[in-house]
């Protein structure tokens, strides 16, 4: 048997993935196309939140979306039939979309073709967060129903995202939703994030944040 | 689920680095896992026991793992301290000003092999 070596590696394992990230994030600034990675927690609106910005914003700028999930082709459905084009991608089980598999993704819906790209991820606060997907710009949502504390509990996603959502507002009044709390937990863990409350139900809150990311997909063209 | 995923990373890797080095049996592949990863590193050993039977350059190997404490700095005082104990809020100062300054990794750090 020959003799057993021990080598030295000192590496990340997220290493390849960062460097996969890079090399799509380049590739996207040559395609003058904006990759935003929309996470959350599984009922937390993601699908119907993008059927108000893209309602808003569709008639301005080339849109597709990538849908990610675990199986199942709902989500899919629901985007095609407010006109605008999406693709499916099935993660086989795994938690999160990692570059790798958001590069095929890309490739599949021509993103050459659009001024923006949303990445719907897969329903989840813990696994995503750790996965760059070559996003320009990382975005979260959260709900009134799912609590205040979720700074608290799931710290990662809110360092990584640029943008949190809090989606629901219009049941604010039959839950115990403290928004300055939320706030504060939020900015604790990323000072720099931008908070937009919003009802996608009731449309409430949409044009601003339509407009942050109007200027974000423009600074990135230019 | 999630460690499940995170060995097809680690595996990944391995099949780079075994290719690079001329490998061609694993032993053992030796992880430091940060306290703050969000891996359970007891649940990633039994994914790893699972996946390596299917993996030739892995089959029979061990995953065996070593911490890496969580360390927090305060932006305010400028001390650091233990993450896990303290959380976000300095124990020094009672600042909430302050970073995680290490903690989060998940590293290959050697591999036995052949």
């Amino acid at each position: 048997m020959p003799d057993v070596r021990i080598i030295e590696v000192k590496q990340s394992i997220y290493d390849d993935n960062d460097r996969e990230a890079e090399r799509i994030r380049q590739s996207l600034k040559e395609k003058k196309t904006f990759l935003l990675n929309l996470m959350s927690s599984p009922g937390s609106g993601k699908t119907t939140m993008l059927t108000k910005v893209l309602g808003e914003l569709k008639s301005e700028m080339k849109i597709g979306v990538l849908e990610a999930d675990i199986d199942s082709d709902v989500d899919a459905r629901t985007i095609a039939n407010i006109d605008v084009d999406v693709i499916q991608l099935h993660t086989g089980g795994m938690c999160h979309l990692d570059a790798a598999m958001t590069e095929q993704g890309l490739n599949e819906i021509g993103a050459e073709n659009y001024d923006l790209v949303i990445l719907e991820n897969v329903g989840n606060l813990i696994c995503p967060a750790g996965f760059d997907t070559g996003a320009m710009k990382n975005i979260m949502i959260l709900s009134v129903p799912e609590g205040h504390d979720k700074p608290l509990k799931y710290p990662l996603i809110f360092t990584v995202c640029d943008a949190l959502v809090i989606n629901k507002i219009d049941v604010l009044p039959y839950f115990d939703f403290d928004m300055e709390k939320v706030v504060e937990y939020a900015h604790q863990r990323n000072p720099k994030l931008k908070i937009f409350p919003i009802s996608a139900k009731t449309g409430e809150g949409i044009t601003v944040l339509c407009d942050w990311l109007r200027e974000q997909v423009q600074q990135w063209q230019d | 689920m999630h460690e499940l995923g995170i060995v097809t990373y680690v595996a990944d890797a391995v099949d780079k680095i075994a290719a690079e080095n001329q490998i061609e049996k694993v032993f053992t592949v030796t992880l430091e896992i940060g306290e703050v990863s969000g891996v359970v590193p007891e649940y990633l050993v039994d994914a790893w026991k699972y996946f390596c039977k299917k993996h030739p350059l892995l089959v029979d190997s061990q995953l065996v793992w070593e911490p890496i404490v969580a360390i927090t700095e305060c932006l305010d005082c400028k001390n650091t301290y233990e993450t896990l104990p303290h959380g976000k809020i300095c124990p020094f100062c009672g600042s909430a000003h302050t970073v995680l300054a290490k903690g989060k990794e998940i590293n290959i750090k050697e591999i036995e092999a052949c």
